[in-house]
């Protein structure tokens, strides 16, 4: 694998007698298309807020870059280069597409704790945010309140402030879900045209994404890792198609 | 707090920077015409009304009240029903200072006034700012009765119930007297005093900072999520907000030359909050509106109906609730918007 972006060591989240999250042991490198695969209720969304910092572990480790991040909070975190996004928008709704891309751009370059000039005078925010909508082909919804774009848009500038972060890693929590499928392209392309170095984890349910987008796959069961390979490996796992993707076959 | 340099102002737009969307947030923070429409009515009132200055004072201290608010629950959303408590601590400064004869110069005192309720939002909202919702809400309401109580307790020093009569207030630049019987000085004092505010206030709304507490407001939890220290904005702001009110209390305290409990009570805060709700809230101009509305509502309601005053502004409260949640600004604008939008339609 090249350069080690993110890793775990033995990571666990307890609620109660719950082992939402157990002994896991992951990597993510450079690069990589990852997805995490698993039942409800498999702990994948506990797994990304313990990467995120949301929630802490009750045992384990989470390595950046080989540094030790466990202890630290979610805003330092950022700082370092996780970036995500939610699987139930979380949008600034009041705001332009144009305002909502400028936050988190605006937080990385350091100027959002300036007091003494407008926010106007910071072209490079303005200027950049402005890029980054375009290469998501939202620049002509720019000026728009982000409450009145069609869902499957705003999904997008739910990517979108991601990617403003600029982030070393980023964690996608199911980037299409409640997007009609008629729309979800936009999503997918959004995502393949990411750029190439950023360590992309996905939580997906929908198997032709997954398998569409990831060189690997995660599958969690139960809280614990059940199997790991290549996509061509997974779908030919017996065992995962026993619990997970024949389970699948039987609800459709 | 931060080295960033002030940036040039820009020179030549990129083709980025020529989308509508992007020129529309470069001059956002630029005056428009009718920002003049406030203070030239405050001007004209002095020459119009010189026996109504002194309501014309109470009148603009009410604005710089809920310009203060403005910033804390408008822009940054910190809901809060204790406001009062940094009024009265500004008041109460600027007349402990008076009565005790120890400082009466009144610029000074302000600024004194100004410090003292920022250290008090700075404390209890390093405490207060780790709640939401209802429990921040009741907490505020706990600090100011505290505060109310602690100065009712402390006759000896404050004059407890009674408060303090008869502050000695010194002229201003040592020339402009405060008369009882002319508020000339009062108003023109307050004026002043309410534009130094405001442009501070507008400045900072309109800045990076100013920006990124309405993200706070519009989704916390993503603020978080972007690598936003988001409770050291909230301290921050909630500490400039209570500074601003303090300036408020004190010139309460300097042009009525009294300070009582009213200062610190509930009534205070419950009135600030309306007169900000009735204007429109995180709107820089609500405050203004709003103030100007209900001083004059319940100035002619009282003279009208001196026994159920309070019955008319309640169905006007209710009347808002209902129909125009953003406050007659808001409603204003809704109007104009579908006005112009029908001009536009064939």
């Amino acid at each position: 694998m090249t350069e080690v972006r993110l890793e775990t060591q033995a990571l666990s989240r307890h609620f109660g007698a719950l082992r939402a999250v157990q002994d896991i042991n992951f990597k993510l490198g450079a690069g990589a298309r990852h997805a995490l695969i698993g039942p409800n209720g498999a702990g994948k969304t506990t797994f990304v807020n313990l990467l995120t910092g949301v929630i802490s572990p009750t045992g384990g480790r989470v390595l950046l870059a080989g540094q030790d991040i466990t202890a630290k909070a979610q805003a330092e975190r950022v700082k370092l280069g996780i970036a995500r996004t939610f699987q139930i928008n979380r949008l600034f709704r009041g705001l332009s597409v144009l305002e909502n891309v400028c936050i988190p751009v605006a937080e990385r370059l350091g100027a959002a704790s300036s007091m003494v000039y407008p926010a106007g005078w910071r072209t490079d925010v303005i200027e950049e945010s402005m890029q980054l909508l375009e290469t998501l082909r939202l620049a002509a919804a720019a000026r728009h309140r982000v409450s009145e774009l069609p869902y499957g848009r705003q999904r997008l500038v739910e990517l979108a402030i991601a990617i403003g972060l600029k982030p070393a890693v980023l964690l996608l929590d199911e980037p299409a879900a409640g997007v009609p499928s008629a729309e979800s392209h936009i999503i997918l392309d959004a995502i393949e045209r990411l750029p190439q170095d950023i360590a992309v984890l996905i939580i997906e349910h929908d198997m032709d994404v997954v398998f569409r987008f990831a060189k690997r796959v995660t599958v969690m069961v139960g809280g614990a890792v059940f199997a790991e390979g290549t996509p061509r490996e997974i779908e030919a796992n017996q065992e995962v198609r026993a619990v997970y993707l024949g389970q699948r076959a039987d609800h459709a | 707090m931060s080295a960033a340099p002030v940036p040039a102002k820009p020179a030549a737009a990129g083709p980025w920077l020529d989308q509508p969307a992007a020129r529309a947030l470069m001059r956002r923070h630029r005056l428009r015409w009718w920002e003049a429409l406030p203070w030239l009515a405050a001007i004209g009132f002095y020459f119009a009304f010189p026996d109504y200055l002194g309501f014309g004072s109470e009148l603009l201290i009410a604005i710089l009240f809920a310009l203060s608010l403005d910033l804390a629950l408008g822009y940054a959303g910190i809901i809060t029903l204790g406001h009062a408590a940094f009024f009265g601590t500004g008041a109460y400064t600027v007349g402990l200072l008076a009565f005790h004869g120890i400082w009466t110069e009144p610029i000074t005192s302000l600024i004194l006034a100004a410090l003292a309720a920022a250290v008090v939002g700075l404390a209890s909202g390093l405490v207060l700012l780790r709640t939401r919702g209802l429990t921040l809400l009741m907490l505020t309401i706990c600090t100011m009765a505290l505060l109310e109580q602690a100065a009712n307790m402390a006759r000896d020093i404050t004059g407890g119930f009674d408060g303090l009569p008869s502050l000695p207030i010194a002229p201003v630049f040592g020339v402009f007297e405060f008369s009882p019987l002319y508020a000339n000085t009062q108003f023109l004092y307050s004026l002043a005093v309410l534009l130094l505010c405001f442009a501070f206030v507008r400045t900072l709304v309109y800045s990076p900072f100013g920006q990124s507490l309405t993200g706070i407001r519009e989704n916390i939890l993503r603020m978080h999520a972007v690598g936003s220290p988001v409770r050291r904005r909230l301290v921050i702001c909630y500490a400039i907000s209570a500074a601003l009110a303090g300036v408020a209390g004190g010139l309460w305290a300097q042009t009525n030359a009294y300070v009582n409990l009213s200062v610190l009570d509930l009534d205070r805060a419950a009135t600030v909050l309306i007169v900000l709700i009735l204007g429109g809230y995180g709107r820089l101009y609500g405050a203004f509106v709003g103030a100007v509305v209900y001083l004059a509502l319940a100035h002619f309601l009282a003279r009208f109906y001196p026994t159920a005053w309070q019955l008319g502004l309640g169905v006007l409260l209710v009347l808002i609730a209902l129909f125009a949640r953003n406050g007659i600004l808001g409603l204003g604008e809704t109007l104009l918007r579908r006005y112009t939008a029908r001009r536009a339609a064939p």
